[in-house]
């Protein structure tokens, strides 16, 4: 109790935060509060944001890599008709496109949107000096080590867990699957399932109640916006799931009949409750996207973001209409035909704050002065595919079109474009624009543009052709096609190998960066960049914070 | 139990059936409008479906851009609500590419090296949050239009009973004699022998008579199934314990291909759908024949019980 708390850091009380951020100077940071851990506890037992930030970003890369393999053994497979990977084993088909669907949604988009780069930069942005819950975040980050194992596990015993990432009962059910790996592939999805209900927990007490002085919640940046309502989105979807899941269990083990009419059950009982949560985890995955997308459009317009606080309740009503349209996932389950008028009706509802987004977006770089540095190309990458994934989801929002379109590879080619198109290309952006300030080491300029530029073109070759596909009958999952469908499916395959071999690139940028990478200082963005992260040093120190900051009107308005 | 909900289905049906009725004069009004409408999406359809169209023997063309040719009036409403909503998703997009690409030359660091600070015009926040509003009111009302029409009918000439099996489908004539048969996929190494497409052949395809209207029910017997026809635009799952009701009516004869469309296990690639719509004559020969040759798996009564039911 001799020395008071502050007594220390008068010294460089002169600009934190008391102007618009980007001239600040932590230069005089001593790290005389550098902690030293041992590699067990600062990596296994973490409670620092940082830390537990950086390994969901290891753990999301490596099951991308794993996850991006199984989708390049799909086009494989594809490539010519006639099943020729998998020879007539086509559970095994099934397997890898349920693990891909699986381990992309649970264990790479959600753990690097939310887990790495909420976790790294919440926290930084808001001006506190952790999360809330630092043990429950490292929990959060743990439960998904094993969840990951059951996932990949379960395709290792008996026939593997084949239903697609929907599990759909009763192809779910002990008539469909009667194995053990649907069980595994079960626990998995809780075990994530908790995972990140408690992170959404942490995210949204933190937000709530730990920002710093003068950052009120219409001058917090739009990136934490966006986990604001992810968080809220998880924290009411995914008890949903897991409940269908747990009946899904019971129904499978101890006799019970939720989803088989011989007791009185309904499948579609599952299936209504699959997308009411299922429906909103698509916004849960693409709205953090939206939070990069508009911090790297501003700083690299040099410009504030164009219509702030429409762009926040965007977000909102995003984030509450996503939880009344579930059903159009349904529209050929045998829904009366007014319940599917109810759902078109509220589904084209979505395109109205979507659309505010992207029009703010195109408006924030109108008039600014632009720089074409990696980050910004994934953004506008982002901007364009995102807006020919909405466009088809309006297509396929009308229940009378669905009725042809549904399942088919339409909607395959629909969702890659919001998805892969979108929340991966919002992941990326992310990684260009935030490596340096994680690692302290800038990536290479040259090698990120060739790596956006091989991804934009694979991944167009390999989804575009998709829409003529849907377009011409083809069902979705199927090894393997009627020869009719050969030459697009050809294009797609090619695609998928350009967007391989960009990956690959991504991991040497990944490693070059980290080796070899040049030293940044606080902000490599200059100007644009008005976010507290870049008032700090790269990487910030242990403890980012040694005061709080406190912030004056950052939006200039 | 079955009973009781089929009761209250048939009563739902006849509710539904009279507020349909009631809807019908709506329907003459809009016609006009759908006129225009079927002038632009003809244009668009030469346009995006040309390759298509120029051979209609087979189905599915390697290369093809648009969908397959449809044959029924559901496919045709939905052809042109389709090819209106490529016209204006089309144009969306163009204008957004436009805006950005402009927005990239024109004010790139080099060119306007000055930024402004402007965040606000609220004229520009109004239009466009109100502009997107028309335009889906626009596409709305097209949109229940067709729905309500593809539905299902009121007055059916005959029905089809459709039952989803892993990895078959099976099909009852509950009004033509009560006879049922499988549909088996041809494999492979005997489809070019009997003249099928590989994958989409049946060993027993449903024959229809052209231009009759067909109620069909489809259900389910195990895992959840999807019958897809593209030609027709029915899909609908084919669910253990419910019976999902659609409806065709071919316009011109031909054989009609689809598959399943819900993955359903190990051999979900292998249940296709083969339809022959022949004459009417030639069905009702095909008829007594079909009576003998599955006289030994008569229909499963409850078809028939469903058949008059939705009747
Ligand atoms: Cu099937």
């Amino acid at each position: 109790m001799s020395d008071t708390p502050h007594g220390h850091d008068h010294a460089h009380d002169h600009a934190h935060g008391h102007d618009h951020g980007h001239d600040h100077s932590h230069g005089g940071h001593d790290h005389a509060h550098e902690v030293h851990l041992t590699f067990a506890q600062r990596w296994l037992f973490s409670t620092n944001h940082k830390d537990i930030g950086t390994l969901y970003i290891i753990f999301a890369i490596t099951a991308g890599l794993i996850g991006g393999f199984f989708s390049i053994l799909i086009r494989a497979d594809l490539m010519v008709p006639g099943d020729p990977l998998f020879g007539n084993n086509h559970q095994l088909y099934n397997v890898i496109i349920t693990a891909h669907g699986l381990i992309m949604v649970f264990f790479l988009v959600m753990p690097a949107l939310i887990g790495g780069f909420g976790n790294w930069f919440v926290p930084l942005m808001i001006g506190a000096p952790d999360m809330a819950f630092p043990r429950m975040n490292n929990i959060s980050f743990w439960l998904l080590v094993p969840a990951f194992a059951l996932l990949v596990g379960s395709a290792f015993v008996g026939d593997g867990a084949g239903v697609g990432w929907t599990v759909y009962p009763p192809l779910s059910s002990k008539i469909g699957h009667p194995g053990p790996s649907v069980d595994m592939a079960i626990f998995s999805l809780h075990l994530a399932g908790a995972s990140s209900i408690m992170g959404a927990i942490n995210f949204i007490t933190t937000i709530f109640n730990m920002r710093a002085p003068g950052m009120t919640l219409h001058k917090m940046p739009l990136f934490v916006w966006s986990i604001l309502v992810t968080a809220f989105l998880l924290l009411l979807s995914l008890p949903v799931l897991a409940g269908a899941i747990t009946m899904l269990l019971t129904d499978r083990n101890f006799g019970t009949t939720f989803f088989d009419p011989a007791g009185g059950g309904d499948p579609l009982l599952f299936l209504n409750l699959f997308w009411f949560f299922g429906h909103p985890e698509v916004y849960i995955m693409i709205l953090p996207a939206f939070g990069i997308i508009s911090q790297v459009i501003s700083t690299f317009s040099k410009k504030p973001i164009f219509g702030y606080l429409g762009m926040c309740y965007a977000m909102v009503s995003i984030g509450v209409i996503g939880f009344v349209v579930w059903a159009h996932h349904m529209y050929t389950t045998g829904i009366s035909v007014d319940t599917q008028a109810y759902f078109t009706a509220a589904t084209m509802v979505i395109a109205v704050p979507t659309g505010i987004k992207i029009f703010s977006w195109v408006a924030t770089m109108w008039d600014g002065s632009i720089e074409f540095k990696t980050p910004m190309l994934w953004a506008i990458g982002f901007l364009f595919l995102f807006t020919v994934g909405g466009v088809t989801g309006v297509v396929l929002s009308n229940a009378g079109v669905d009725h042809y379109m549904h399942n088919t590879y339409y909607v395959v080619a629909h969702f890659h474009y919001v998805l892969s198109l979108g929340a991966v290309f919002g992941l990326f952006c992310g990684f260009y624009y935030w490596i340096g300030k994680m690692s302290g080491r800038q990536y290479n300029e040259t090698l990120g543009q060739i790596h956006f530029w091989m991804t934009f073109i694979g991944v167009n070759l390999t989804f575009f052709p998709m829409h003529f596909l849907g377009l011409a009958g083809m069902p979705r999952r199927i090894s393997d096609y009627p020869d009719a469908y050969a030459g697009w499916n050809m294009v797609a395959s090619i695609g998928s190998f350009i967007s391989g071999a960009a990956t690959l690139l991504f991991i040497f940028i990944v490693f070059h960066t980290i080796l070899a990478g040049r030293k940044i200082g606080n902000n490599p963005w200059g100007e644009g960049a008005t976010t507290l992260e870049w008032t700090l040093p790269s990487p910030p120190a242990f403890h980012s914070f040694d005061e709080l900051p406190v912030i004056a009107d950052q939006h200039g308005h | 139990m079955a009973g009781q909900r089929l009761r209250a289905r048939s009563r739902f049906c006849r509710w539904w059936d009279e507020g349909l009725e009631r809807m019908r004069f709506i329907r003459d009004v809009k016609s006009r409008a759908l006129a225009a409408y079927g002038a632009v999406s003809a244009l668009a359809a030469l346009v995006m479906m040309g390759p298509a169209w120029a051979q209609q023997e087979a189905e599915r063309k390697d290369w093809q851009f648009g969908m397959v040719p449809g044959a029924t009036p559901v496919r045709d409403r939905i052809d042109a609500f389709h090819n209106e909503l490529l016209i204006i998703i089309t144009l969306i997009t163009i204008f957004v590419m436009v805006l950005l690409i402009y927005a990239m030359w024109r004010f790139n660091a080099k060119k306007h090296p000055v930024p402004t600070k402007t965040t606000h015009n609220t004229l520009l926040e109004v239009l466009w949050t109100t502009i997107p509003v028309i335009i889906l009111v626009a596409i709305a009302i097209p949109s229940f239009k067709l729905l309500y029409f593809e539905d299902r009918t009121q007055h059916a000439d005959m029905t089809l009973k459709v039952t989803g099996h892993q990895w078959y489908w099976s099909y009852e004539y509950p009004d033509n004699g009560g006879f049922a048969f499988d549909a088996n996929m041809i494999p492979d190494d005997k489809a070019a022998a009997a003249g099928e497409p590989r994958l989409l052949g049946t060993d027993n395809p449903v024959v229809l008579p052209v231009g009759a209207v067909v109620r069909i029910l489809i259900s389910g017997t195990d895992v959840i199934h999807s019958w897809y026809l593209p030609a027709a635009a029915v899909q609908e799952y084919a669910v253990v314990g419910h019976t999902n009701e659609s409806w065709m009516q071919f316009e011109r004869e031909g054989t009609f291909y689809g598959q399943c469309n819900q993955i359903c296990g190990v051999n979900h690639p292998f249940m296709p759908i083969e339809v022959k719509v022949v004459s009417k004559q030639k069905f009702d020969a095909w008829v007594a024949d079909a009576k003998k040759k599955f006289a030994q798996n008569p229909a499963d009564p409850s078809a028939l019980r469903l058949a008059a039911a939705a009747q």
